[in-house]
């Protein structure tokens, strides 16, 4: 069902040290969009992921990821979720099919269901011909194909790419931010992105947050928050300058 | 149950193809075939003539040719088939990102390195079977006495105690490859830890011994005192994994030797008890010796492994 809510965090905290990396985090995510997670390095966008992920215990909080509390039910919340991590890493010394084979096995899918799947996806984010290429041999760019092949096969009702498309050329880029876009219409996956790349991000994100601090400093559709800042929801104003707008006034 | 079976057939999967895996298992092999051999050889000649020797077939683990005896051997340098196939499992993969994927999958986190433990048990296992096989296999043919039960049931000990043992320095391994975020670090953490156990502590026993109690060679000194430093010597060589293993498989695997202790230390009745009573002991009374040895050695084994899987569980994610 779209447009209910299914990601809700309420004074999410995580405390390292003396440092607070998120702190009083509130927030949702509805289902079925594409939700932008914006903010500069280090102003705890990874951090909320792995909390909502049930890989890091908030200091504080509450979160809900489908109704579950991911600590709790980690494993329920595990099924459902498809992460790419920042630096997504697969063995290099196993080919494409291979690496997805296992991710599949790990998801308890068998061998005979999981083979038609990874070649479709592979298919689809146009790795067939190098399918049985050892994974040391990619660049940058096919890695980033292969973990949307790797969410395609898992087909999980949510997807968090972080940064899926640093360190890409426009062309990869905008061929990646296809992809997830494709993820979202065609399978209805609720996709949040974090990602610096602003304008790609305006092009297919229904709404977004903007992080600072640890601190969510802005929660909207693009057209609320221009409206709010610029006075005019206008599409003449890039993200750039709305984010730019955001970070004058902090 | 299927995160840890995928990741154990994985794992296996890994080392069987390995390069380090080949080369760890053709040095071994080529090494323990030409001690069988030597040792083969060996005991041809000094059986030639003698009716019926008891327990020839086990000589082939024990016999030291010009070199070492393969028990001794295996102690030496089995603990580096343990160390090379755990010293990077888990900091490899997250140098390399994969860490983190396998964490966000539907698994429970412990079946990771349960998994990864289990197929390095495995592989030293098969390792281990297979050379003992081997070298069985030609002592047959070398010396042409076929082991009788009992022998193969001494060996069948010995095995299991060699796969406790080098469990053991797998587990430190994995262990060292939780704590240190290096791949070179963690190696070179396993290889000094091994060091230490295998080479210093046998001297330091010694060392230990002569400041506890000092003994002058020169002069006749009190057999107390004398009985006193060899005691004190051996427990503190005992802290190595590797003097509990030379002890117990010692024991296991020659029938003949009744007990670990040093022959000064024994008192006197001990003593006419293993001049006048020459029979080998059975299987159980060997194994009944040594149990405190295996059962430490079972033990060591379980508590490195508790403490990586410890580590592990609660390792925060964010540095992955």
């Amino acid at each position: 069902m779209r447009g209910e809510t299914i990601i809700e965090t309420r004074g999410l905290t995580k405390v390292y040290g003396s440092q607070k990396a998120v702190s009083d985090l509130t927030f949702s995510v509805k289902e079925g969009e594409i939700f932008g997670f914006l903010g500069p390095n280090g102003s705890g966008k990874t951090t909320t992921l792995l909390m909502l992920l049930g890989l890091t215990e908030p200091t504080s909080g509450w979160a809900r990821v489908a109704g579950f509390d991911p600590l709790r039910e980690s494993m329920k919340v595990k099924r459902i979720i498809g992460y790419i991590p920042e630096n997504i890493g697969f063995y290099e010394d196993m080919n494409a099919v291979e690496n997805l084979r296992f991710i599949a096995r790990l998801n308890g899918l068998t061998d005979k269901v999981s083979t038609g799947k990874i070649m479709d996806a592979l298919e689809t984010v146009g790795l067939s011909d190098e399918a049985t290429k050892k994974v040391g041999a990619y660049s940058r760019g096919m890695r980033q194909r292969l973990g949307i092949a790797e969410i395609m096969i898992k087909e999980p009702k949510i997807a968090f790419l972080d940064e899926p498309t640093l360190g890409l050329d426009p062309e990869a880029t905008t061929k990646n931010i296809g992809f997830i876009q494709a993820l979202s219409k065609d399978k209805n996956i609720t996709v949040i992105l974090s990602s610096h790349d602003l304008k790609q991000v305006q092009k297919i994100a229904a709404r977004i947050g903007i992080m600072l601090e640890g601190k969510m400093i802005a929660e909207g559709t693009f057209k609320d928050l221009t409206q709010e800042k610029f006075g005019v929801g206008d599409s003449r104003i890039s993200l750039d300058d709305l984010y730019m707008k955001y970070f004058q006034e902090v | 149950m299927t995160g840890i079976g995928t990741i154990f057939r994985k794992e296996l999967s890994d080392h069987f193809s390995s390069y380090r895996f080949t080369i760890l298992f053709a040095l071994i092999a080529m090494a323990s075939l030409i001690t069988a051999y030597m040792a083969g050889i060996g005991l041809r000649e000094e059986l030639a003539g003698i009716a019926k020797p008891k327990f020839v077939f086990l000589m082939l683990f024990t016999a030291t040719g010009s070199l070492f005896s393969l028990v001794q051997f295996v102690a030496f340098f089995g603990p580096l088939i343990g160390l090379l196939l755990g010293f990077d499992s888990i900091n490899r993969e997250r140098s390399s990102g994969t860490l983190s994927t396998l964490v966000s999958q539907p698994i429970y986190r412990d079946s990771i390195i349960n998994g990864k433990f289990l197929a390095g048990v495995v592989t030293i296992s098969s390792i281990l079977l297979s050379i003992t096989l081997v070298v069985s296999g030609l002592g047959l043919s070398l010396i042409g006495v076929v082991p009788g039960p009992e022998e193969v049931w001494r060996i069948f000990f010995y095995l299991i105690i060699s796969i406790v043992y080098i469990s053991f320095w797998l587990a430190v391994s994995i262990l060292f490859s939780i704590l240190f975020r290096g791949v070179a670090t963690s190696a070179l953490a396993t290889l000094a830890v091994w060091i230490f156990f295998s080479f210093f502590i046998p001297i330091g026993a010694s060392v230990v011994a002569n400041a506890v109690v000092p003994l002058d060679i020169q002069k006749q000194e009190n057999p107390e005192l004398l009985v006193k430093r060899i005691k004190l010597e051996r427990g503190v060589s005992l802290i190595s994994p590797m003097q509990l293993y030379n002890d117990s498989t010692a024991i296991v695997i020659d029938p003949t030797r009744k007990t670990t202790k040093a022959f000064v230390v024994m008192g006197p009745l001990e003593r006419m008890s293993q001049e006048r009573f020459q029979r080998p002991l059975e299987l159980l009374q060997s194994v009944h010796i040594v149990i405190p040895h295996i059962i430490t050695l079972i033990s060591i084994t379980f508590i490195c492994f508790g403490l990586s899987y410890a580590i592990f569980m609660k390792q925060e994610i964010r540095s992955f």
